[in-house]
């Protein structure tokens, strides 16, 4: 491989380590999205500074020019970064959308017990857990 | 205990002001035993207040949930304050509050069903106005959905539903996000619970827009049919007929 790609695939590699644990350093960063990061650049550095096994990776994929073969794995990484985001949204949306259930639930439970003041007099739609804290 | 059956009527509404206060008016003296309540789906109108005006409750959401969220919502509302039947209009005003009576007898005809669709092809006269492009998408559901569940379904995005405890207590678990009616179906029939379709008349829609501009047709079918297909292939409780509701199984919402 060329010093030149090489060293620029070293450079970069270590700069996105570099940025990933600073990140994390200072609480940008939840580790648990912080540890995929970590892995890829890590990954990319070792491959950059090791030939040899740069050179046995892209023999054994059947790439005839071995910086093909970093730039293939850094691509896989990037494509696993994405998935991990988009199942880390449909999560977060999801409780969202409970959060904004629950609120809206909750201000209208809240309406009711406060335009009526004299919780005693309705018997019906009292909520199970005032009544027990009325008798109480 | 209360000894005649609750029912609870839900009215999902966005930016519906132009009609929410006539669809809440028309509810209560049609029929004055039903509780409405309105959800306002993060409205940047006067929805909430006009509903509220009108004599509904009112459930504020803070942000648009869209129309599944909302809906579940209303299932939530049903089951915590433990209601006995819920009914769904639109807040539109397409669904009239002078056909419900045919979805509450069906449903008390036949205890064994769960959720009463009104649909607007079930009889051949029902010339229900819209766009041709609308209907056939319409058609490919209720073809497919029927081809799953294995009965005839002809209405399957119909908003105008009834359902009992067994089903909303399945629905405030667990109800599909966007474009819920069509998914809500096949998820009925997999957690067998049975529903059956009356014919109903249903107005062209007089104000607002509907949740499926033109834009979205194309999105709201790939979206629907990739999650009928994928849901096939999910696990599901399946108790026997007869059996306690599956959704007493215990999950986490």
């Amino acid at each position: 491989m060329e010093t030149r790609i090489q060293l620029l695939a070293i450079a970069a590699s270590g700069l996105l380590l570099l940025i990933v644990l600073e990140l994390v350093r200072r609480r940008r960063f939840l580790e648990r999205y912080a540890l995929l990061w970590l892995l890829s650049a890590a990954v990319l550095l070792a491959l950059g500074i090791w030939q040899g096994l740069l050179a046995d990776v892209s023999r054994l994929i059947g790439i005839v020019y071995p910086p093909n073969a970093l730039f293939l794995i850094a691509f896989g990484f990037v494509l696993l970064l994405l998935l991990h985001f988009s199942v880390a949204v449909s999560r977060l949306s999801d409780q969202s959308k409970v959060l904004a259930q629950r609120l809206a639930l909750l201000e209208e439970r809240l309406r009711r017990a406060e335009a009526r003041p004299s919780a005693r007099s309705d018997e019906q739609d009292r909520p199970a857990d005032l009544e027990s804290a009325l008798r109480d | 205990m209360r000894s005649s059956p609750s029912h609870l009527a839900i009215v999902p509404a966005y930016n519906e002001a132009a009609s929410v206060g006539d669809v809440v008016r028309s509810l209560h003296l049609t029929e004055p035993g039903i509780d409405v309540l309105v959800i306002d789906d993060g409205s940047t109108d006067r929805t909430a207040e006009l509903a509220r005006a009108a004599g509904a409750r009112v459930l504020h959401m803070p942000f648009n949930v869209g129309i599944g969220g909302a809906v579940q919502t209303g299932f939530k509302y049903a089951l915590e304050n433990d209601y006995d039947y819920m009914l769904q209009v639109d807040g539109d005003g397409q669904h009239l509050a002078s056909e419900i009576h045919h979805l509450f007898r069906a449903m008390d005809e036949d205890p064994s069903v769960d959720m009463v669709c009104g649909s607007r092809f079930l009889s051949p006269e029902g010339d229900y106005p819209a766009p041709v492009s609308r209907r056939t998408g319409i058609h490919l559901f209720a073809f497919v959905v029927s081809r799953i569940i294995g009965e005839r379904v002809s209405d399957p995005t119909s908003g105008f539903r009834l359902y009992n405890r067994r089903a909303i207590a399945l629905f405030a678990r667990d109800y599909p996000h966007d474009y819920p009616e069509v998914e809500a179906v096949v998820m009925l029939h997999f957690h067998r619970l049975r529903m059956r379709e009356v014919h109903v008349t249903m107005r062209r829609r007089g104000t607002g827009r509907s949740s499926i501009g033109s834009g979205k047709s194309a999105y709201y079918m790939v979206k629907v049919l990739l999650s009928i297909f994928i849901g096939l292939a999910r696990e599901r409780p399946t108790p026997e007929p007869g059996d306690k509701a599956p959704v007493a199984a215990s999950h986490s919402i």
